[in-house]
């Protein structure tokens, strides 16, 4: 009766929604998920400023002044004097990236001993960063030395700039950015394992809660044992979309006060340098003013989201397949994996006996997540890729990473039909199981017994 | 069937059959619930009584036979005029009392208002009232157990099914309970125990069905039954030397006790009355008391199993005990 169902799905939601473990929680994560956009933030700031390599240069070759000629805004190279021990301190204490040291005596042909010195471990990136512009120095040297002009060098000096050019298979091109691809996909991906595996356990609990309370029979004696099973699992997704909704808006505010409160100082600070050097102090808070101002303005915010959806479009990213695609698989997916998780809860007496029913149902989960991130993310369109987005058991991690890369629509159709059914399917076998399970008591439950409950009459 | 009730029996089985994967829960029960009576389904554990119950509530299905509720086959729609207290007590542990209540009632069909109202009262009755914004975690044994009597009658149901209704229930509640029961049945409703204990029930029923290994044994009025288990039999106290050599008479166990004093259980033969006995026993001794013997239901069912079924006896014995 649809009425019953629809009261067993208010009651979980209510009962869950009240819990004060639910508020602190929902309250309390868009301030670390706030907390982590202020340490990103910074971290990425502090990674944009140019890096300063010292260059110790004794070699009398002028590799320091080529050098220096070749610096980016990320990588700063400046010639220093003194000795070796007195340059590795030096760059220490002023708190450059690196020590490039030349010895003395290089030989161009075959220039070995060349030293570069950081602190700490050296990354692969910077490294690669000053080996390059130090195979530019010396490859100009080289060049030079044969008898090219600086004229004629400066000439030879190409940039070339790379811009990347997907096709699809209608050889239409597009431009493609596949890091907003990769963070697009992974993100949706996370976001459908997670709530599976945390409402989906919720069921279990819930059922499992039910059994050892005995209220049980209390309420197959009113309900239909498929309107309570669906009842709950529709109730518990109601509670995790809420709380979803809720992270996300909080999140949002959460950021829009906490970030700009704490990166306002990081922007005034320069400013109050460069207004203290200039000697003109009054000017210093309405800059921090402006600038806090700037921060806060909700339009330039709305902007930027606009802008988000702009940029995508131009990159020929799917987005409203993606959104229905999302939607789809979110719910397909809780649906599919909340009845076995339902099943499962309904099978054991016990709460530390789920684990050896658990661990089949999550199987299949944790590979598409793993083989998702490792294989599909690299390779949306390969064989693994293909299968494993057919699949109703990892379709729906393994299909949401490959919708940004795009999807022919009939591998989408497929996909998702097969996930129906495969729904069905499992709900058809977990509501059997649960049926009889869940007024079985005392009984240590094998897969033996389990696959004889599907077959038991009304 | 014998049955006292005019009316039309409010629930009635027929040739029900329950088959589980190993045993045969239920082979061909029939029996019929009068109105608004109180009707006693009894047997040793596991003769089938809760298999019985939960086809009633409609947890599960027969495999094959029927149940008529008022005359119809017993559907979904009849749930909101069921209530059933299972054996295994539960509730909603971290609900409150009355959200609960209110919950089990709604989904019996009850509108929120009228379980709002009706709860009141009832909260009142037991005087619980002040538990009602309390955590059922919160409550203790008894209480819960009260909950959970209100819980099963609150939506008024006309079918009333109660599983070892006494269990768990301390003297003073299960008087209360008895009580209310009583009143129910004043006020319309038909009532089924089920219980293992029949000396607990035995006193309120009105009628009763005996199972035993998945077989009905025996129904019927409990007087009816009674009157067709005595055997003429009357036990006599007094003081004095009873000596009796009689053709009309035959002790059937005499017992000395102190101070002259003595026991003893007489069975008449046919044609002789109980005045016939007495008038000969004062001739004798005094007489103290002096009372028809009648069988208990406990000690029917165990004779109507020997006569029935001899092979099971001393199973189903030992599970009585």
């Amino acid at each position: 009766m649809a009425s019953k169902f629809l009261l067993v799905a208010q009651r979980e939601y209510l009962t869950r929604v009240r819990k004060r473990a639910f508020v602190v929680l929902t309250l309390l994560v868009p301030f670390i998920i706030a907390g982590f956009g202020v340490l990103v933030g910074k971290l990425a700031t502090s990674d944009e400023s140019a890096e300063i390599v010292d260059v110790r240069d004794t070699s009398g070759l002028g590799i320091a002044a080529r050098l220096t000629q070749m610096s980016t805004p990320q990588l700063q190279f400046l010639p220093v004097a003194g000795s070796l021990p007195e340059a590795k301190q030096n760059f220490q204490k002023d708190k450059h990236a690196g020590l490039l040291y030349l010895p003395a005596g290089l030989d161009v042909q075959n220039p070995e001993g060349v030293q570069f010195f950081g602190k700490g471990n050296i990354s692969l990136g910077k490294e690669t960063r000053v080996q390059k512009a130090l195979n530019d120095a010396f490859a100009e040297l080289k060049m030079q030395r044969s008898g090219l002009t600086q004229t004629q060098l400066d000439q030879l000096r190409a940039k070339v700039p790379l811009s990347s050019v997907s096709l699809d298979e209608a050889g239409k091109e597009k431009d493609s950015n596949s890091g907003v691809t990769t963070g697009i996909a992974s993100a949706l991906a996370i976001l459908i394992y997670f709530f599976i595996f945390l409402y989906g356990v919720q069921i279990m609990r819930g059922v499992g809660e039910e059994k050892s309370s005995r209220v049980m029979e209390v309420m197959l004696s009113s309900v239909k044992p498929f309107d309570l099973m669906m009842g709950k699992i529709v109730g518990i997704a109601a509670v995790g979309l809420t709380q979803f909704l809720l992270w996300g808006l909080l999140s949002w505010g959460a950021s829009a006060v906490v970030v700009p409160l704490v990166m306002q100082d990081e922007v005034a600070k320069p400013k109050t340098e460069v207004a203290a050097n200039a000697q003109a102090s009054p000017a210093t808070t309405a800059d921090r003013a402006a600038a806090s101002a700037e921060q806060m303005n909700p339009a330039k915010r709305a902007n930027v989201i606009s802008g988000a959806f702009e940029q995508a479009s131009k990159l020929n990213i799917p987005i409203w397949t993606i959104l229905f695609g999302f939607i789809a698989y979110f719910l397909g997916g809780y649906l599919l994996y909340g009845a076995l998780f339902g099943a499962v809860g309904a099978a054991v007496d016990d709460q530390t006996d789920t684990q050896q029913f658990m661990f089949p149902i999550t199987m299949p989960l944790i590979l598409s997540y793993v083989v998702g991130f490792s294989v599909i993310l690299r390779n949306p369109d390969g064989p693994v890729a293909f299968w494993m987005s057919m699949i109703p058991f990892t379709s729906p991690v393994a299909m949401v990473i490959r919708l940004p890369f795009g999807v022919p629509a009939w591998q989408l159709a497929l996909s998702i039909t097969l996930l129906v059914l495969g729904f069905v399917g499992t709900v058809w076998v977990a509501s059997r199981i649960y049926r009889v399970g869940i007024l079985m008591y005392g009984k240590k439950v094998t897969y033996k017994e389990l696959s004889k409950w599907m077959f038991y009459k009304g | 069937m014998p049955q006292s009730s005019t009316s039309r029996p409010i629930l009635e089985a027929r040739d029900v059959r329950k088959q589980y994967a190993a045993h045969t829960a239920l082979d061909g029960v029939s029996l019929a619930v009068p109105e608004q009576s109180i009707f006693g389904l009894l047997g040793p554990n596991g003769a089938g009584k809760t298999s019985l119950i939960r086809i009633i509530t409609q947890i599960t299905g027969a495999d094959s036979g029927e149940i008529l509720f008022k005359g119809e086959r017993l559907n979904p729609s009849h749930i909101g005029q069921i209530g059933y207290l299972p054996e295994e007590r539960g509730l909603y542990k971290k609900m409150k009392v009355g959200e609960q209540l209110i919950y089990l009632a709604q989904l019996r069909g009850l509108s929120r208002a009228d379980a709002l109202a009706r709860i009141k009262k009832w909260l009142e009755r037991f005087d619980i009232k002040a538990w009602a914004e309390k955590n059922v975690e919160d409550l203790s044994k008894g209480m819960q157990q009260k909950v959970q009597f209100i819980a099963t009658v609150l939506h008024e149901p006309s079918l009333i099914i109660l599983d070892e209704p006494f269990s768990g229930f301390d003297p003073i509640n299960a008087n209360l309970i008895k009580d209310e029961i009583l009143r129910l049945k004043q006020e319309g409703a038909a009532i089924i125990f089920s219980t293992h204990r029949m000396e607990s029930v035995e006193e309120m029923c009105d009628s009763i069905a005996l199972i035993n290994r998945s077989r009905k044994v025996l129904d019927g009025p409990v007087t009816a039954i009674r009157n067709q288990f005595k055997n003429n039999t009357y036990e006599v106290e007094g003081q004095g030397r009873l000596l009796v050599v009689h053709p009309d008479f035959e002790v059937v166990e005499q017992r000395e006790r102190e101070n002259d004093h003595f026991y003893a259980r007489i069975q008449l033969h046919a044609g002789t009355t109980p005045n016939d006995l007495l008038r000969f026993l004062i001739g004798q001794v005094q007489v103290h008391a002096f009372r028809e013997q009648i069988p208990s239901i406990n000690e029917i069912f165990i004779r109507r199993v020997r006569e029935t079924m001899p092979e099971t006896l001393n199973e189903t014995a030992n599970a009585l005990l």
